[in-house]
């Protein structure tokens, strides 16, 4: 076995662009040729190569090539020159539907699709009940499934397709589709997977997802790769570039419309604005803040991110039920008060946003501006990012307690 | 890269093409209570039809069987019409079959000769039914030596079943660049149909032959081969060979073991040079 799951080497891959296509004998006839068409470079000489047991994300605009690829390396497209070598058993998730037919049964479409993925009658039979539990739709598994919900048909088919026990399990945009309880459950998986030693490849718009998620990451623009590695690192760039972010002198990047800014974000302890701090201990988080315009009922946001890209904890002013009525055009300052600091010891990034009243404008969001270290204070527990103040007590059958 | 053993992905090949092949079969007769039967009743309708209009209104007959001594046109009609239907019908699911699983090209990969085999296979047991309950009623009349023929009806079983999944495999990959040829091929088998002698005999040919050359019509001197043209028409070889298992109880002659073999393969090399020239680019096109 080579260490690499997926190898891709200098694959391309086109389509024809027909200009006014006309599919029938008759038109070819008449027009006498075929149709007029042109190349269009979907894959452009992308080499790749997926290491076992990583989960790997592709990262791109819309239409920048992310599907083609997958579809290549699931072998549905074949491309036009290169090579992909793909070492294990393969299953993909690409889109909505996953080739169920529409009157047939639920159940018979797990044999049938499940059979098309390779499974055995036997091995159906013995995962049946399993890939049902993790649908989740026991309840309409006897009805045509051209009466499932979007979501329904998307959870059914990821189901038979993550009992393939797949080495490589590639996956395009289809979490989107599924409810919270359901994405859960599939990154849940995802985790089991990659435990397991398996390669998960995905294709996600969803940048926590990604950044959390993966380990490594490749950001395509039309069609070529411009960029692979460490996940966080591109992710950060990629979402930055999405949202025409600029770098900040004073650290973190920014993003937003400007009207509004925050021009220096403190963390305060004791009086004093510091980067080193203790568990439990009292925090304000002050951020000062110029507006060129009058903002209406202003949404102030703010959030810790660790150090490995984990989403700590996050708050807005309107979910706190504290709304200003308005900030005047000058400069200002508004606190975040955090009374007993429940981090264990590590180091977390701040970030800080003023959005309008809607929360669908932003702006300024200075992300990752202050970074700051947690040093052991108390309580102290035993590991995790998160201390809750916990205890243990009540011993059954009561026991004398020797130490506490 | 550990390739998987060769066999191991044919087998696979072999499950799924199975697996879909009952599954139409079963979408078949799933779809009503009767089911199976059902089935059935569409064959016998139109071989009522066609006994009646072509037997007893237009006075058509059928040579007496060779061994058999049957004399019965519907039944040797029935052997012509289920032959046919196959033939005609199995081309048609397998052209459409890629076309029509779009929606599992697009998102799974497999050997996509499955699809066109499989549909194939499908109608093939509703004719290995049909031929069933024919051989029975046959049997009932003249008795079982027809069963004596089971063996050499399996070898042409399986050439017809080859000779349209050539022809299915053809089309199928035409049918994508060209869709309106699913249309002209309903058109084009109705004419088939009646050029492949299901419901007339050879003879009558012969005699509009000779009655065009002695009306003076003729080319060069010569009588219209139009008896030539018939057999050179491979759906009416294969009829004839069913004809002569099932109806005369008699071996097909030597040339149309030639020819249909001939058909066969040459069917067989064209649909599968064709399907692997344009495999790789189905997906893209559909
Ligand atoms: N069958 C096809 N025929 C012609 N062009 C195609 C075909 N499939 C994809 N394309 C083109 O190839 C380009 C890449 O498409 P692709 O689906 O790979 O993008 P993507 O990165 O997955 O985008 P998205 O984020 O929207 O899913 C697009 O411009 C698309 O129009
Ligand atoms: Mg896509």
């Amino acid at each position: 076995m080579s260490d690499f799951a997926v190898r891709v080497e200098n694959v391309t891959k086109t389509f024809r662009v027909y200009t006014d296509r006309n599919q029938s004998l008759k038109s070819a006839i008449i027009a006498r040729g075929r149709n007029k068409f042109e190349e269009f470079v979907a894959v452009d000489d992308v080499s790749l190569e997926i290491p076992r047991g990583i989960t790997f994300g592709l990262l791109g605009h819309n239409g920048s090539g992310k599907s083609t690829l997958l579809k290549c390396i699931a072998r549905i497209l074949t491309p036009n020159s290169g090579k992909i070598t793909v070492d294990g058993r393969l299953a993909a998730m690409l889109e909505v539907g996953s080739g169920f037919h529409p009157n047939l049964t639920g159940r018979e479409n797990v044999y049938l699709n499940g059979a098309i993925l390779g499974m055995s009658k036997k091995e159906i039979d013995r995962k049946f009940d399993a890939i049902i539990d993790f649908s989740g739709v026991e309840r309409f598994i006897d009805q045509p499934v051209k009466n499932y919900s979007s979501g329904m048909y998307v959870r059914l088919g990821f189901a038979v397709a993550i009992h393939v026990e797949p080495d490589i399990l590639l996956v395009d945009e289809v979490l989107a589709v599924g409810d919270m309880q359901f994405q859960e459950k599939c990154t849940e998986k995802f985790s089991e997977l990659k435990a397991d030693g398996r390669t998960v490849v995905v294709v996600s718009h969803a940048h926590d997802l990604m950044r959390t998620f993966c380990d490594e990451v490749a950001w395509l623009q039309n069609g070529r790769v411009i960029e692979t590695g460490d996940a966080m690192g591109i992710v950060d760039a990629y979402a930055n570039k999405e949202h025409r972010a600029r770098k900040v002198e004073s650290g973190g990047v920014r993003f937003g419309s400007g009207e509004s800014y925050v021009t220096k974000l403190e963390w305060i302890v004791d009086g004093v604005d510091t980067r080193t701090c203790h568990t439990g201990d009292e925090v304000t988080i002050r951020a000062h803040y110029q507006s060129e315009i009058e903002i209406e009922r202003p949404i102030f946001g703010t959030s810790l991110d660790s150090r490995e890209g984990v989403f700590v904890w996050g708050h807005h002013s309107r979910d706190a039920g504290y709304v200003v009525s308005s900030i005047k055009p000058g400069t200002g300052s508004i606190d975040v008060r955090i009374p007993s600091l429940p981090l264990r010891p590590g180091t977390f990034d701040v970030s800080f946003s003023i959005q309008d009243r809607t929360g669908t404008h932003v702006y300024d969001a200075l992300q990752r501006a202050i970074r700051i270290d947690v040093l052991t204070g108390t309580p102290i527990e035993s590991g995790g990012i998160m201390t809750f103040g916990s205890s243990f007590e009540n011993i059954q059958p009561p026991r004398p307690i020797a130490a506490g | 890269m550990v390739n998987p053993p060769f066999s191991a992905e044919v087998r696979g090949a072999i499950t799924l093409t199975w697996t879909l092949a009952l599954r139409e079969v079963r979408a078949q007769y799933n779809r009503t209570a009767l089911g199976r039967l059902w089935s059935l009743v569409n064959p016998l309708v139109t071989i009522a039809t066609y006994s009646l209009v072509f037997g007893l209104i237009l006075a058509g007959q059928a040579p007496p069987g060779i061994n058999s001594k049957l004399h019965f046109f519907s039944l040797w009609i029935a052997v012509g019409l289920v032959t046919w239907t196959f033939l005609s019908s199995s081309i048609a699911a397998g052209m459409s079959a890629l076309l029509g699983n779009a929606g599992l090209l697009t998102k799974v990969h497999f050997p996509r000769v499955v699809l066109v085999v499989s549909a194939v296979i499908a109608k093939a047991a509703t004719f290995l039914t049909e031929l069933s309950v024919i051989m029975v009623i046959v049997a009932a009349i003249v008795g079982p030596k027809i069963f004596l023929m089971i063996p050499v009806l399996v070898v042409f079983i399986i050439l017809l079943a080859v000779f349209c999944t050539g022809v299915a495999l053809t089309l199928s990959i035409v049918v994508i660049w060209f869709r309106d040829i699913e249309h002209l091929w309903g058109l084009f088998s109705q004419v088939w149909m009646y050029a492949s002698g299901v419901v007339f005999p050879v003879t009558l040919v012969a005699s509009a032959s000779t009655r065009l050359f002695q009306d003076g019509i003729s080319i060069n001197g010569q009588p219209i081969p139009l008896l030539a043209v018939f057999r050179a028409n491979p759906a009416e070889q294969f009829i004839e060979a069913f004809r002569a298992l099932i109806y005369d109880f008699a071996l097909p002659n030597w040339d149309i073991w030639l020819m249909t073999t001939l058909w066969a393969c040459g069917s067989l090399t064209i649909g599968t040079l064709v399907f692997r020239a344009k495999q790789a680019r189905i997906v893209e096109e559909l």
